[in-house]
């Protein structure tokens, strides 16, 4: 089997700082990945450099291509990434409104993807983005609604349904739970735990809530001042960690 | 006429506008920028479209100009007597009789032959300017078909409003690759844009925009396969003066009572038809 990403040697700087360095792991078709660590270690910086966001300094992010395999993503033309990001990838933001178009309705940000392949019927549209909106437990009722009139937790579900609609291979998250307050944290943790599990969902998950991680990932990286600790399956390294800054990581939750 | 050169314009100026034309018509629906120049008349006053015919006259040609389909508009006047002034062309209001045509909010009723050039006056080019305000992420989502956005904004008008709901300068797709402005005609006028034997030139002055449809270009206007577009107007209703139930018509107030009719917006096609003594149905 081929990995669905395979990240070598990754390092990306900020001027003469260091955002992350030497980064090497492989994503295998269905896993999900964590990535935990405090703020500033690094974790967004990884992220974006492999959603193609951010251009690393060195390293390879190579992607298991439909058509042609792996293919290095830094090697693409800004077209091919483009073309990936709007079907085969998907990215859902801390925060709903980096991710969310505002003045859009609920059903016309669910529908924009489906649109940006090619989708040209309206009622296929509009009874796919109700179903997507069933699936993550919004009234369809406000499918017309626009996300500016929604709460914190529904807009993010609303990204969720937004970036899932068109059945991604790769899913993107960045803190997805964060800014949220703990009860509807805990709704969207449920809910991401059943998306996942059901549709067999590959994913990389930025996080320094290692409940998050706990709950979704199958595998963690634990990440300091831009560097990769520590990784491993995540109940051995949550419940054996080796690495003296885990050690503290976890403790320092336990205390929680 | 001695004060200024042929079409007012000098000439390397009309050689940076032709090039520019030329790069236009090799890419349909294709928005190249020029330099505009100052014309002896205020932006919004169509002075893209000027532009373009002074790079397109010769003395050997017929001009026609009309404002939302009539040649004896104020601007329309004023931009054929700057024409007959600066570069002494023959003028006329028949469509049929022109070899140029500057329009504004127009496209003429009398299906236009080989061998015309219909210049369109550009308020706004970019079509994804009011879902997307910054030029530069524009130009690359022209570069990369990346057109997803202005399906959303039809599928908005039909989640609103039961239909896309959009009367004038209604998107359209230019051989299947770039979306293009039409300019505010009415959506009535877009089928015309469609293979039409012309060839069509687009100048937006203040923008400094050039695009073109050579002859015979593919034009589609955007829509849902189960929300197809039509080119409709108001229903049941004719002309007034000509009797014609398929051209497109102005309502126009007849008096102080408040009393209204409908007219043809384009006069030729009217007067022509008032002439040969037909208040029937068009063919
Ligand atoms: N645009 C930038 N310019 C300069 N330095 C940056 C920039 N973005 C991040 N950094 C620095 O790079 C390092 C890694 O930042 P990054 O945002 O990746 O961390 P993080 O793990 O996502 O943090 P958080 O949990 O707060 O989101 C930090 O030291 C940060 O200050
Ligand atoms: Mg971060
Ligand atoms: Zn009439």
């Amino acid at each position: 089997m081929t990995p669905l990403l395979q990240v070598e040697n990754l390092s990306k700087h900020y001027g003469a700082h260091l955002g992350c360095g030497d980064v090497s792991f492989a994503l295998w078709p269905g896993e999900v990945m964590g990535i935990v660590g405090e703020s500033g270690s690094g974790k967004s910086t990884l992220l974006n450099c492999l959603a193609g966001h951010l251009r690393p300094d060195a390293g390879r992010v190579l992607f298991d291509t439909r058509e042609d395999g792996p293919r290095d993503i830094l090697g693409m033309t800004e077209a091919e990434r483009r073309w990936l990001a709007r079907t085969d990838w998907a990215f859902v933001h801390q925060n709903p409104r980096d991710g969310l178009r505002m003045n859009v309705s609920a059903g016309g940000n669910v529908g924009e993807r489906l649109m940006a392949v090619g989708a040209r019927h309206y009622g296929d549209i509009r009874a796919q983005a109700s179903d997507w909106l069933e699936r993550v437990e919004i009234d369809v009722g406000r499918l017309d609604d626009r996300p500016r009139a929604f709460s914190g937790g529904m807009q993010q579900r609303l990204q969720i349904a937004r970036n899932l609609v068109t059945g991604p291979r790769l899913v993107f998250m960045d803190e997805p739970t964060g800014g949220l307050d703990v009860s509807v944290q805990a709704r969207l943790l449920d809910l991401l735990r059943g998306l996942v599990r059901r549709l067999g969902l590959s994913a990389v998950i930025v996080t320094h809530d290692l409940a998050v991680v706990r709950l979704l990932a199958d595998r963690l990286m634990v990440m300091k001042d831009g560097r990769v600790v520590e990784q491993g399956l995540t109940d051995q390294v949550l419940d054996d960690p080796q690495h003296a800054y885990t050690q503290l990581l976890v403790s320092s939750v336990l205390q929680v | 006429m001695t004060a200024y050169n042929f079409a007012y314009l000098d000439e390397a100026t009309k050689r940076m506008l032709r090039r520019a034309i030329l790069k236009a018509v090799a890419i349909p629906g294709y928005q190249v920028p020029f330099s505009s120049r100052e014309m002896p008349m205020p932006y919004g006053w169509g002075t893209g479209g000027v532009q373009v015919t002074a790079a397109c006259l010769v003395p050997e040609d017929t001009l026609k100009v009309i404002d939302q389909g009539a040649d004896d508009t104020t601007n329309a006047v004023s931009i054929r007597k700057f024409f007959q002034r600066v570069a002494d062309v023959a003028v006329t209001e028949r469509t049929a009789q022109a070899s140029i045509i500057q329009t504004r909010h127009r496209i003429p009723e009398t299906p236009l032959i080989a061998g015309q050039i219909l210049v369109f006056q550009v308020p706004i080019p970019e079509p994804l300017r009011f879902l997307e305000p910054r030029e530069v992420e524009t130009r690359v989502m022209h570069a990369l078909e990346d057109y997803g956005l202005m399906q959303v904004r039809l599928y908005e008008d039909i989640a609103r409003h039961g239909e896309i709901a959009r009367a004038y300068a209604y998107p359209v797709r230019v051989e299947g690759r770039y979306i293009m402005d039409p300019s505010p005609i009415p959506k009535f006028d877009n089928p015309k844009l469609n293979n039409s034997p012309a060839l069509q030139l687009f100048g937006a002055g203040r923008e400094c925009r050039i695009y073109a449809l050579p002859p015979f270009t593919r034009v589609e206007s955007l829509d849902f396969d189960d929300y197809p577009f039509s080119a409709t107007k108001a229903a049941g209703q004719s002309c007034a003066l000509c009797g014609s139930t398929v051209s497109y018509l102005d309502e126009v107030i007849t008096d102080d009572a408040g009393g209204r009719m409908f007219v043809c917006s384009d006069t030729d096609y009217c007067a022509a038809r008032v002439a040969a003594g037909s208040t029937e149905d068009a063919a």
